[in-house]
């Protein structure tokens, strides 16, 4: 049984599916496992320029696996490799773009927040139920949440398991579009393959960038941004970029 | 399944649903509120079911919640109204105006208070001609619910909304159709014909279409222009998918009556 299922890249774009539709995607260390080393093999590839991430129709991902957490002491859980599974989908470095349709709960919600973009079927449901199981989000709910929603917000769902719908996750940042659930994952591929076609090391960079806010303060980021500005006008794509455009016509980035 | 307050009986794809206390005017009380819902719940799953009749026995249709059920104590602490509003009559709404297939309802007589909100509630409302609508509730110091105050002012403006719901006057199946308030009034001996008439056309249509025309009708309440047309290209899109449009459009070109599945 495979935990997920990878489309072959198209127009740069791979599409990744949760495949435990039973357990409604839940995030067992093997589906965990078996992402991240996805996203490592595709960052490698260079024929590779974005990633979408999606569940099924009626499901994300409904949270870790509760028969694997049972099994966790608290010296066992000091080991646990999942946080550097959850590192490693992390620092995946081309644009990550979540499709979610229906559940995306507990450690679903935890991955939707790993995108750099999300997209939201009209279906969706998000929440943290955590803490009806007496716990608290493990792979960064309190804080990728509150970053993107605030503390009142994610106070709020974290204490009480409370659903967001769709257009509540566009309304606290947490999504970028609602679509029809049908055309959710249509909506993100297009979406990826728009950013295919850009330059691949400018797009690199406004990752890094935007991905610093929440490391470096203002002064800092400022600084890195206008590094990563200088860096670009030695690229050729930059050229190609300006040139196509005094020339009218589309350009053509190598990624160099 | 043995009801106690509705008859339900489902025939040649459509849901007959027929509210039926009718000593009462139809009034809700609990037992009514579990079984109306329960049944609109299967229905709205229920592909084989493809149009939806909701009507009543006796002389009235539904005069809304039924005040036996809501003795008040002018010494106890105030009742909260918001609390079957929330637990029943919006639930049943929703159900209403999400289910996937065509709503028609059949209005035999007296719609106050909810009942009549619930008969505006659905996509098709046919009124026989001695059947009324009132707006009772600013009688009783109460808000009109179930969609009232949102359902009155689309349908027939603000001007006419504030004074149906102000006045609170009982006004014919004839002006109601004067006002744009329903759709069409039937004579007293052919309402459950025209209806039945009415559901059986539907059932044979595109039911996902009519599903997406319903959503998008819906939602243009909420949207702008622009969010609209998005809506309308994203509904379009799935609707261009279904095996119905294909159908529709071979039969076209083969000179045929198209056979739909509603899917």
């Amino acid at each position: 049984m495979e935990y997920i299922k990878s489309t072959s890249p198209k127009n740069g774009v791979v599409l990744i599916e949760l495949n435990r539709p039973e357990k409604r995607n839940a995030l067992n260390n093997a589906t965990l496992q078996a992402l991240a080393a996805c996203l490592q093999q595709l960052d490698a590839d260079p024929a590779i320029k974005a990633v979408v991430i999606t569940g099924n129709e009626q499901c994300f991902a409904a949270g870790a696996d509760l028969n694997e957490l049972a099994q966790l002491d608290v010296i066992r859980i000091q080991q646990d490799r999942r946080p550097q599974l959850w590192k490693s989908i992390d620092e995946f470095s081309k644009p990550l773009i979540m499709a979610v349709n229906g559940y995306a709960l507990g450690a679903g919600f935890e991955l939707a927040l790993h995108g750099d973009i999300v997209l939201t079927g009209d279906n969706a449901q998000f929440a943290l139920p955590e803490i009806g199981l007496g716990m608290l989000p493990g792979a960064g709910g309190t804080q990728r949440l509150a970053r993107l929603a605030g503390q009142q917000l994610t106070m709020r769902w974290a204490m009480t398991g409370e659903m967001l719908d769709a257009p509540a996750a566009v309304q606290y940042g947490l999504s970028s579009q609602i679509c029809p659930a049908a055309l959710t994952v249509q909506y993100a591929v297009e979406l990826a393959e728009k950013i295919s076609k850009q330059a691949p090391l400018a797009i690199r960079v406004i990752k890094q960038s935007l991905k610093s806010i929440h490391e470096v303060t203002l002064s800092q980021g400022l600084k890195l941004e206008r590094q990563h500005f200088v860096w670009l006008a030695a690229t050729q794509d930059r050229q190609e970029g300006i040139n196509a455009f005094l020339e009218k016509r589309k350009p053509e980035f190598r990624g160099v | 399944m043995d009801y106690q307050t509705v008859i339900v009986e489902e025939k040649n794809a459509v849901g007959y649903l027929t509210f039926n206390r009718p000593k009462q005017l139809n009034s809700f009380n609990e037992v009514m509120h579990k079984e109306v819902s329960a049944v609109l719940k299967a229905w709205a799953k229920d592909k084989a079911i493809r149009a939806v009749v909701i009507s009543a026995e006796g002389r009235g249709f539904c005069a809304g919640q039924d005040l036996n059920d809501r003795v008040v104590d002018p010494n106890a602490d105030a009742p909260d109204l918001g609390l079957s509003i929330e637990k029943y009559y919006n639930p049943l709404i929703k159900v209403i105006t999400e289910m996937p297939k065509p709503v028609i309802c059949a209005v035999n007589g007296v719609a106050a208070g909810a009942g009549a909100n619930i008969a505006l509630a659905c996509d098709i409302v046919i009124a026989a001609q001695s059947a009324s609508f009132i707006q009772a509730f600013c009688r009783l110091g109460l808000v009109p619910d179930s969609g009232g105050t949102w359902f009155l002012p689309r349908l027939v403006g603000r001007a006419q909304a504030m004074g149906l719901a102000m006045l609170g006057d009982k006004i014919s199946a004839e002006r109601a159709a004067q006002l744009g308030m329903i759709w069409q009034v039937a004579a007293d001996n052919a309402l459950k014909i025209e209806a039945e008439k009415m559901a059986e056309h539907l059932a044979k249509q595109p039911t996902y279409g009519l599903s997406l025309i319903k959503k998008a009708i819906h939602a243009a309440a909420g949207n702008n222009l622009d969010d609209q047309l998005i809506l309308e290209r994203d509904l379009q899109r799935l609707a261009g998918r279904s095996s119905d449009y294909r159908e529709g459009v071979q039969a076209f070109m083969q000179k045929r009556t198209p056979e739909y599945k509603g899917c």
